[in-house]
């Protein structure tokens, strides 16, 4: 069982199950690949702790529910899935700052936080926008070929690319 | 017209212990690829390591013809989202700008706050959180504004080329090869 202890497998590999991994959700669960409209009912969620049951009054809370769904159930698998496999090859580890950051922005705590929310911001917006994420749109609405998935997914690397040049390019 | 069956609730029960299975599936196979590492995910967008866009794409190589047999023999039905140019380009755009500001995307910050990446947890959950708050609180001003212009509804590739749907996935697939081919051979 060497395999499971590796840090790395190929990403061909990788790929290659998440395509029968996709295969399985359609069949037994009716269901494809997709995170983020969990984000939108988490939020929903929390917006009712305070503000009680007007919230489900809301438009987009009549579209997405702010209730726990399979796709919230699979959100959480992930983080299991991921520790479990770190823990297994021994690559769990506590970080702040990863290295490509501190490489230009040094290694304060609070500046690469900041930029995580701020980040996180414009990425749960844009995915609500956009009805999707890398694997909403990114992969299980490109292997059905749809059109607005594959228009998703080439705008989301246009957008990250430009973004990620203008941060690491050199400006800084 | 698509404004009206959008708006009909989408939750569901289906079996939730089988997401939850799923989902360690999921973020097993995310970790042993190294998505969930922003390094990763930075080094792709910088466009050094192809890494993302590998699985990516082999996913879809794969997931593919398997999705489209199931469908013929009845199996399963497609679950096409409505499109418009609104919605994917700029939604697209703006998503980027978050991803690689974050250095993660909604699938494997979950991976990396597995793998005990700390700015993924205390900083990027809840930024993703507020920015998906912000949107439910604007959507009544956009749905029927910027959401429709150069709407398609669920327009497909096979469709909009008016040709048999493996018309479109044999050279698709091709094509993806053909550039896994070209990756390796220029050591990518």
């Amino acid at each position: 069982m060497n395999w499971l202890t590796e840090v790395r497998w190929s990403p061909y590999v990788v790929g290659a199950g998440i395509g029968i991994l996709s295969w399985l959700t359609m069949l037994i669960s009716k269901k494809t690949l997709g995170c983020s409209t969990t984000f939108a009912r988490t939020a929903g969620m929390l917006e009712k702790l305070f503000k009680g049951k007007q919230v489900d009054e809301k438009p987009y809370y009549q579209k997405v529910q702010p209730k726990v769904d399979w796709q919230f159930m699979l959100v959480i698998g992930i983080i299991i899935g991921s520790f479990v496999s770190a823990s297994l090859s021994k690559d769990f580890s506590w970080e702040w700052v990863p290295d490509i950051w501190a490489a230009t922005f040094g290694t304060n705590i609070l500046l690469r936080l900041g930029a995580a929310v701020l980040g996180g911001i414009l990425l749960g917006f844009g995915a609500r926008w956009a009805d999707g994420c890398t694997s909403g749109h990114g992969i299980s609405g490109t292997m059905q070929l749809s059109v607005g998935s594959w228009l998703s997914a080439i705008f989301f690397f246009v957008g990250g690319i430009a973004m990620a040049f203008f941060l690491f390019g050199g400006l800084f | 017209m698509t404004v009206q069956k959008e708006t009909k609730s989408k939750i569901d029960y289906r079996p939730l212990w089988l997401g939850l299975l799923f989902g360690i599936i999921f973020g097993f196979l995310l970790q042993k690829g190294g998505v969930t590492k922003y390094d990763v995910i930075l080094g792709q967008l910088l466009l050094r390591d192809f890494t993302v866009l590998k699985i990516m794409m082999s996913a879809v190589v794969v997931g593919m013809p398997g999705v489209f047999i199931m469908r013929k023999l009845g199996l399963i039905e497609f679950d096409i989202k409505f499109g418009s140019l609104g919605k994917n380009v700029i939604g697209g755009l703006l998503f980027g700008l978050g991803f690689a500001l974050l250095g993660f995307c909604p699938g494997t910050i979950a991976g990396a706050v597995g793998n005990g990446y700390l700015d993924a947890t205390v900083g990027g959950l809840i930024g993703i959180v507020i920015g998906s708050g912000l949107f439910a609180a604007i959507f009544p001003k956009v749905r029927n504004g910027i959401l429709q212009w150069g709407d398609y509804g669920q327009l497909t590739l096979p469709q909009l080329l008016k040709v048999n749907e493996w018309v479109v996935i044999v050279p698709l697939s091709a094509l993806i090869i053909a550039l896994f081919v070209l990756l390796e051979v220029n050591g990518l």
